[in-house]
């Protein structure tokens, strides 16, 4: 027998979820969106619990997860790091920032410091192309990003 | 045509096909229609599986398009359903050079190693390329780059895979398994189990209908041929072979003969002359799974009549291993009901190894046990730890009827030719009874003529319990015992066996006895049979095969084989008996899963 172990609070708020949506198989992209919603991300334990209540196989569930670039299997930091790497930034140095943040962080796209503090995606445009390069650190937007920038912006959400 | 000639005027279609006048039923693909018409559009992921309703229309290779007069795009052939007066074209220059392009296009990300593939000469990819003289594939560029997986029964190489999505199609809705999915996207797009981890640590059975349906390479089966080439030339060991009953009833389609051609004798031929020292039966011991399987199902009615509360009914067959898989996967809070006898395959091994070996003075570690299978699960099966001393397996491998046919063509055999061989004793007697077990409702059928004369104590007569044949999906039945009405019932693909245990947990029915066999048809429809392609005649005929080889033999009671009562008293004891259950009963595991807090 395989056991997958979640926090009590954790179940709950996934069968909430899959409740709401009347445990529909239809709504499993709504569901999944609400999840990473709540939990900021979908692993393993977490698809687990949703095919169980939709009653669907889990590799269904997986697919979704991984066809949708918007679905997440790995955590996001206390403070989630997006550089835009749309056409706009992209020609005004988006790279070298995004290359920036990877070598003082020491992770690379997609991964999370090990003190869980800040982790690193790039998106495709956040609508603020006067602005490129664009950084979005949470909900803050930094516009005009240089590699020298990096460092002050790092420090400002550090501790 | 078949749509049509039945069919009232009002209730048809009349549309243009290559300029001929073509009337179809409502609802008709355009390239069931230029089929019908013997027009043959190309196809690759298009799959009908007519008798159980079910088809794979992804129309995601789009190698079958054809002009449509009035559209501006081409349009796929199996996905576009015809309409009144519609004007079809499927040669015009347009969509000659569509089809090329699409298939140069899917090429471009596909190996070209065929000569070395194991689907080459078998693969419906190849021989598109084939027939559109696909001479070079003029797109270049990344390709996938999948990690290559082997498990016991089926090895996936998703390099090859030209997502057809067939066999999530079978896993999925055939099977109800549900262990594979379309993953990721682009160039990492694949079908792969839950979080790609191997076949093994998901959900599958082995059943083995994705390699049964996969046009290409990229699902085949665990091949053993080159074990047994390497055992059969070493002379410290002595190799004997099992044949399962459907291998005979199908391996005659691998040398251009007709479903449903019984080459038994041949067969038996063929392996005495690739040297096998012995060529048994798995009749044989299918005859000796009838004894204490339906030793067990009286012993359980038994004790059912007496007002016993605790016992588990309804009894279910176990002979199945990709069933047994898929019970301990989906149904792990109903382990008791199963029978606990193990498979013909595992009772074969286990007499073979601790009582042939001693009768015929063989060493257990210089003896090979190899059986021939129309299965793919049958080679997970032999092992599992729990069919195995000190590490030594009751049965050392397993070989599909697919693999066999392919040993006898390199042996330089002319199979045709062969005369008429004849299994050797004992492990080769076997009665009609025996060879049932290949077909949906065999074993059930096997069952009841032991079970009723052992029950009643007096000679059942008519020996066909034709209420337990055919291919319906889930059959029903009762049979009278003298006054006892026996409740059974029989399900075959294990989406139908599914919606039967669902039934049972729910205890919205009631059986005394069921019968499961996890493929399409039964065993004649096994994952590693010569591919049916969904056409459910051949089923049909390897069907027949059997019944009427079971109608042939001189007794067709499992309880008369003269060697299973001789083995008993020589050796077993009694059926249920200490020996018995040591060595021909096996018990199941949770392969479930369960949620906990933490």
């Amino acid at each position: 027998m395989t056991t997958i172990t979640l926090p009590k609070c954790t179940i709950e708020t996934l069968v909430r979820i899959c409740d709401k949506h009347g445990n529909q198989t239809g709504e499993l992209i709504n569901i999944l969106h609400e999840a990473q919603g709540e939990l900021g991300y979908l692993p393993r334990e977490v698809q687990e619990v949703i095919a169980r209540q939709l009653r669907v196989p889990v590799s269904r569930v997986y697919g979704v997860v991984t066809f949708y670039s918007f679905f997440t299997m790995t955590p996001k930091g206390k403070h989630p790091i997006s550089v835009c790497m749309g056409t706009a930034c992209y020609v005004r140095g988006a790279e070298t920032v995004l290359d920036e943040f990877k070598r003082r962080l020491g992770i690379n796209v997609g991964d999370i410091t090990p003190d869980g503090q800040f982790s690193l995606d790039s998106l495709r445009c956040v609508g603020a192309c006067g602005l490129a390069p664009v950084v979005l650190v949470g909900e803050k937007v930094y516009g005009r990003v240089t590699p020298a920038a990096v460092e002050k912006i790092l420090a400002e959400h550090a501790g | 045509m078949n749509n049509t000639q039945s069919l009232p005027m009002e209730s048809t279609i009349k549309l243009q096909i290559d300029r001929r006048d073509v009337a179809v039923a409502p609802g008709t693909s355009i390239l069931e229609a230029a089929r019908g018409a013997g027009i043959h559009v190309p196809s690759l992921c298009y799959m009908n599986l007519r008798d159980t309703c079910i088809s794979n229309l992804p129309a995601s290779c789009r190698i079958c398009v054809v002009e449509v007069e009035g559209r501006r795009n081409l349009a796929p052939a199996c996905s576009t359903r015809c309409e009144e007066g519609m004007k079809v074209t499927t040669t015009s220059a347009r969509v000659m050079n569509a089809q090329k392009t699409v298939l140069e296009l899917i090429l471009s990300d596909h190996p070209t190693d065929c000569l070395i593939c194991p689907k080459s000469g078998n693969c419906d990819l190849q021989e598109m390329a084939a027939r559109l003289k696909i001479r070079e594939v003029p797109f270049k560029g990344e390709q996938s780059s999948h990690v290559k997986e082997s498990s016991p029964s089926i090895i996936r190489d998703m390099n090859k895979c030209i997502y057809c999505r067939r066999c999530e199609m079978m896993c999925n809705k055939v099977q109800t398994v549900g262990a594979l999915a379309a993953v990721n996207r682009g160039f990492n797009a694949t079908i792969a189990p839950a979080f790609e981890r191997p076949l093994g640590e998901s959900e599958c059975t082995y059943c083995g209908q994705c390699v049964a349906v996969c046009p290409v390479g990229a699902l085949t089966e665990n091949d053993h041929t080159n074990r047994l080439l390497a055992d059969l030339a070493d002379p410290s060991k002595t190799v004997i072979v099992q044949t399962a009953p459907a291998v005979r009833a199908a391996l005659g389609e691998e040398f251009g003969l007709p479903a449903g051609t019984s080459v038994t004798g041949r067969m038996v031929s063929a392996l005495r002359a690739l040297g096998f020292d012995k060529v048994f039966d798995t009749d044989f011991a299918a005859d000796l799974t009838i004894m204490e399987e339906g030793s067990e199902l009286l012993d359980r009615l038994a004790r059912f009549l007496d007002g016993d509360k605790t016992v588990a009914l309804p009894i279910l067959t176990s002979c199945c291993p990709a069933w047994v898989n898929f019970f301990e996967h989906h149904f792990p809070d109903m382990l008791d009901i199963p029978s606990s006898a193990r498979s013909p395959q595992q009772m074969f091994g286990a007499i073979a190894k601790n009582w042939w070996a001693r009768e015929a003075g063989v060493k257990r570690e210089d003896l090979v046990v190899v059986s021939i299978m129309p299965c793919l699960a049958k080679k997970y099966e032999c092992a599992r730890d729990e069919f195995k001393e000190n590490g030594d397996p009751d049965v050392n491998y397993s070989l599909s009827t697919r693999e066999l046919a392919g040993l006898i063509k390199r042996a330089n055999v002319e199979f045709d030719s062969l005369p008429d061989g004849d299994f050797d004793r004992p492990m080769g007697e076997s009665t009609g009874a025996g060879v049932i077990f290949g077909a949906t409702g065999g074993v059930m059928e096997a069952a009841l003529r032991t079970a009723h004369e052992l029950y009643t104590g007096k000679k059942l007569e008519n020996v066909n319990f034709e209420s337990v044949r055919g291919l319906q999906g889930i059959k029903k039945a009762t049979v009278d015992l003298d006054g006892f009405e026996l409740k059974i019932g029989i399900a075959h693909g294990l989406g139908n066996a599914r919606a039967l245990l669902e039934e049972i947990r729910e205890k919205r029915c009631e059986y005394h006895a069921i019968e499961i066999m996890a493929c399409p048809g039964g065993c004649i429809g096994g994952g590693g049979q010569p591919l049916h392609h969904g056409d459910s005649a051949r089923l049909k005929a390897r069907a027949r095969a059997l019944y009427a080889e079971d109608a042939g033999k001189p007794s067709r009671k499992s309880h008369e084989n003269p060697c299973i009562i001789k083995l008993y008293e020589e050796f077993l004891g009694k059926p249920l008996g200490e020996k018995a259950h040591h060595l021909l009963h096996t018990s199941y595991f949770n392969k479930g899963k369960a949620i906990q807090e933490r």
